[in-house]
């Protein structure tokens, strides 16, 4: 799937995560701000990845603000940004 | 059981993941009114990944998907059944949508390897033709387990106010009761919308108990305890009903077909309701099976 255009999906809200998708020639890379970027920021980081590999994604850009979320909604939240950004 | 059913909106994950520690017997993951036209989408997904991760603790798991007479609604059953909810509500339900959602989950689940049929409805009638078509309706698949009625778009598709004491929907919850007492299904009453008031929510509940709803929606956690107490036998009820059953056993063992208790005559219908409460407390585990 490649990306086409920028998007973004979730809230800034507790056990949210806001994530933005952009068009990036470089390959997958990702941002990410997370309020347990210490404890958990690789583990969030590698739920990222792992859901661009799924989704057979390789030219995005990942903006990842995380306030708590679990690994569902982060996997959700990248599923959704993802497919916005490819209409 | 389903003496209580809790709206969770869809697109909330602090909400999603805090649903099965709050007491109700259903949690309904709501894709419909509670999310806005723009994140249908994203609420779709949270709630497919949520009934994929989240232990529910043993609460049912339904879905409101939207209106199937719009595209949301297909996606909605073509994303949430294959990760097997329990059930899925389908708002202003019509004989001809729910048997259309029959087809699309026999589809779905045959794709999938689910047992056929395993995934339940629970029709929404919140419409003047629905309500009118409720046997139909019923009747039209047997995934079908309860009716939901739903008095705020019911009351607005008849053009009347919608009131606390809800005289206007006597008719409405009276035909869905019978129908449903009718073919062996659950009938669950409308939420009670005002959530501060908690005596409105007790005699709304118990107003509804009364013409034989089974349980009730709920719009918001606090309502959760009034509402399961209320469609839970009592311990008087309970006592009433073993002393009954003690009593037909007992006529049973000295041959006598009909018999007394408390100087009132016990005939087959009483006896029935004895072991219906008798039923009910065991599957809630007021009392020990």
């Amino acid at each position: 799937m490649k990306i086409v255009k920028p998007a973004k999906a979730g809230t800034m809200e507790s056990n949210d995560i806001y994530i933005m998708v952009y068009p990036n020639e470089k390959g997958n890379e990702i941002q990410l701000d997370s309020i347990v970027l210490k404890q958990f920021g690789k583990q969030i980081e590698k739920i990222i990845i792992d859901t661009l590999k799924e989704l057979d994604v390789e030219n995005a850009l990942v903006v990842a603000k995380d306030r708590g979320a679990l690994d569902y909604t982060i996997k959700a939240r990248v599923e959704t940004a993802i497919k916005r950004a490819l209409e | 059981m389903r003496r209580s059913m809790l709206f969770i909106p869809g697109n909330n994950p602090s909400m999603i993941q805090n649903a099965p520690v709050l007491g109700a017997d259903s949690i309904i993951l709501d894709l419909e009114d509670a999310v806005s036209i723009d994140e249908k989408d994203s609420a779709r997904y949270l709630v497919r990944n949520a009934l994929l991760e989240i232990d529910f603790s043993g609460c049912e798991r339904v879905v409101r998907i939207n209106s199937i007479g719009t595209n949301f609604g297909y996606d909605d059953i073509d994303v949430i059944a294959r990760v097997k909810p329990d059930a899925l509500i389908i708002p202003k339900a019509t004989e001809e949508g729910v048997e259309e959602v029959d087809e699309l989950l026999s589809a779905i689940e045959r794709e999938e390897g689910f047992k056929l049929g395993s995934i339940k409805i629970i029709p929404l009638i919140e419409t003047a033709i629905g309500l009118e078509d409720v046997f139909n309706i019923v009747k039209s698949s047997k995934r079908v387990v309860a009716v939901l009625l739903g008095a705020e778009d019911l009351t607005a598709d008849m053009e009347i106010k919608r009131t606390k004491e809800g005289e206007e929907i006597f008719y409405a919850r009276s035909k869905v009761v019978s129908v449903c007492k009718a073919l062996k299904v659950d009938a669950i009453d409308t939420p009670f919308t005002d959530v501060n008031d908690f005596e409105g929510l007790r005699k709304d509940s118990e107003k509804a108990k009364l013409i034989g709803m089974t349980g009730k929606a709920a719009i918001n956690p606090r309502q959760i305890d009034i509402i399961n107490e209320v469609f839970s036998p009592s311990k008087d009820d309970i006592n009433w009903a073993k002393r009954v059953i003690s009593a037909y056993e007992e006529a049973q063992r000295e041959g006598k077909g009909v018999f007394s208790l408390d100087g009132k005559m016990v005939d087959a219908p009483i006896l029935q309701r004895a072991k219906n409460i008798i039923e009910k407390a065991k599957a809630i585990g007021l009392i020990k099976g």
